[in-house]
């Protein structure tokens, strides 16, 4: 903080002083972790309600409305299979390849979704955030919390396919639930990690696409995921096989996978898929929030 | 200390900075020149500053209604948002009792919902409570009077008016009880009837010893809630002090 000369006409003192004497706080200092945490929690209802709002403003332009949350997946897939599973045929290795890549598709849209919307979530609402006064965590955590209820719609209808493909029904499927959650917490801190720095950086939201891209590529989506511990490069390089299968999306897709269907080659015994897909959400979830509260105060700078 | 009067805003030799960037030149805008960018971490060519407050100090006291006048882009909704907190200031400091709230011409509410959502969100924005905005709802409604002429709440805000726009965010405002209130040019678009309503709330307001700041281009509204003036001009206060005088130098200073 600066030293000036200003002093209070009434009583001479330095500002700094007589702010502090009256007990006035400075605007734009970080609050701490736990008040900020607090302070979200008790904006929960804001959260919610903006939440249904973009929902309801973003849809409401479209003649198809809620069926897009099912359509978009769902053509996904539909080109991924004639183009892989078809022309390409990297089927191999693999029983019941649609319902593999279908859920591969789904569960990677989700992660992708919230990075896309992450990225602008505090870029593309300046207004709001000169306007009105809350803890900007909740914008980041809206746009996760719209993209969980458009994944309801898609989980809906990866099941009809899955069981629509000769997959049984049974138990394991309820790990659909804890799965679901270890995501969506990793895409939250995703979501907020991604909305500082698009807020830094203007043109990260121009890489976006690409790394998308990449992580596409990397995350046995469109293709067995044994193509990498079959690989004889990767064979020599044990590290970089460790590497190539401890990415969040691949566990998390196998994870989905194992739950979902009978027969399915996993990257690692589903054991250890658990405990990185634990890991991955606390440190993704956690990293990400601290990252964000601490550019709290300058968001408004845009 | 009882005999002191209590300050609730305290400005300290602030500086506020704008950076923009703008839509960029021929070149500029590929994937492969914003990875280098990021990589070598250099600013971008199409990265404008402007400084808009360049080391303003008052204190402003409990009880108190200050108009800030000056010029268009002389740097008085800046000043206001960085006394709510909302821009962070690039050097110096602004201190505040409690939450200062701000109320702008472009806050921006949610065009494509309905007025009445926008009244939920904004509540809920301000921090309420959901069981104290439904009490609030209808209330808001009623003062911002954008049902006089049908119900036009239920339409998307993109249909209003401005003057109806800026009623409602006037009236969700002042449907909470600040510290500091911070007005900017809200009143300004209403009509006649309406303006003399919410001076009245601003007259309210006051008396439940809060602090109020009003930008106002109508030296009538500003003669009639403030007792003292800021003039601002190029980001620099140019004069403060009790209104009447003020606004007399203000005067002379525009008609030159
Ligand atoms: N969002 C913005 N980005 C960049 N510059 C801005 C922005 N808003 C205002 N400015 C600049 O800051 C200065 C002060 O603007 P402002 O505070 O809006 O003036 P006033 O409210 O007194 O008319 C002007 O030079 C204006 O161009
Ligand atoms: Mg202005």
């Amino acid at each position: 903080m600066t030293q000036t000369a200003v002093a209070d006409s009434d009583t001479g003192l330095p500002l700094r002083e007589l702010a502090r004497r009256h007990g006035l706080t400075a605007a734009g200092k970080l609050p701490s972790l736990p008040a900020y945490s607090r302070q979200l929690w008790s904006y929960r209802y804001f959260i919610a309600s903006y939440a249904n709002a973009k929902v309801t403003s973003a849809l409401g332009k479209t003649r198809l409305g809620m069926l897009w949350q099912v359509l978009t997946p769902l053509i996904n897939a539909a080109v991924y299979y004639v183009i892989f599973g078809l022309v390409l045929s990297t089927a191999r290795g693999v029983d019941n390849f649609v319902p593999y890549l279908c859920t591969g598709v789904f569960i990677f849209q989700f992660t992708q979704s919230v990075v896309q919307a992450g990225v602008q979530a505090i870029s593309g609402n300046l207004g709001l955030i000169r306007a009105l006064h809350f803890p900007r965590a909740s914008l980041p955590l809206a746009i996760t919390m719209v993209e969980v209820r458009n994944m309801f719609a898609s989980m809906a209808v990866l099941m009809i396919i899955v069981l629509g493909f000769g997959e049984p029904l049974t138990f394991e499927w309820l790990l659909v639930v804890p799965i679901f959650l270890l995501q969506s917490v990793f895409n939250a801190g995703l979501a907020m990690a991604a909305a500082r720095l698009g807020s830094k950086v203007a043109d990260i939201k121009q890489l976006v696409p690409f790394i998308m891209r990449i992580w596409l590529y990397g995350s046995a989506v469109l293709y067995p995921v044994t193509k990498f511990s079959s690989n004889e490069h990767l064979q020599a390089h044990k590290w970089a096989l460790y590497v190539v299968e401890a990415n969040p999306l691949l566990v998390f897709i196998d994870l989905m996978r194992h739950a979902l269907m009978e027969e399915v080659p996993l990257a690692a015994s589903p054991m250890v898929l658990w405990l990185e897909a634990i890991g991955w959400a606390l440190v993704v979830g956690l990293g990400g929030y601290v990252y964000f509260w601490r550019g709290e105060k300058g968001y408004g700078r845009g | 200390m009882a005999d002191q009067r209590e300050p609730t805003v305290i400005v300290d030799d602030a500086h506020v900075v704008y950076r923009v960037h703008q839509a960029g030149t021929a070149g500029t805008g590929s994937p492969l020149a914003s990875f280098k960018r990021i990589v070598t971490g250099t600013k971008p060519a199409t990265l404008r500053e402007v400084h808009a407050i360049k080391g303003v100090s008052f204190v402003a006291y409990k009880g108190e209604a200050i108009g800030l006048i000056g010029t268009n882009g002389s740097g008085k909704s800046t000043l206001l948002r960085a006394i709510a907190g909302l821009l962070p200031v690039e050097k110096g400091a602004i201190y505040a009792a409690g939450q200062p709230s701000l109320l702008g011409v472009n806050a921006a509410l949610m065009n494509d919902l309905p007025g009445e959502r926008n009244v939920v969100l904004g509540c809920l924005a301000m921090g309420m409570s959901p069981a104290q905005v439904k009490s609030q709802v209808k209330e808001i409604i009623d003062f911002s009077g954008i049902n006089e002429r049908g119900d036009f709440s239920s339409l998307p805000m993109r249909t209003y008016s401005s003057g109806m726009a800026a009623r409602l965010r006037f009236s969700i405002a002042a449907a909470k009880k600040h510290d500091v209130l911070l007005i900017d040019e809200a009143l300004a678009t209403g009509d006649a009837k309406f303006r003399k309503r919410s001076e009245q709330r601003v007259r309210d307001l006051r008396a439940e010893a809060g602090t109020v700041f009003l930008v106002s281009h109508s030296e009538q509204s500003i003669r009639d809630t403030c007792e003292r003036c800021i003039w601002l001009e190029s980001g620099l206060i140019r004069a403060d002090g009790p209104t009447e005088e003020v606004l007399k130098q203000y005067e002379s200073f525009v008609k030159k």
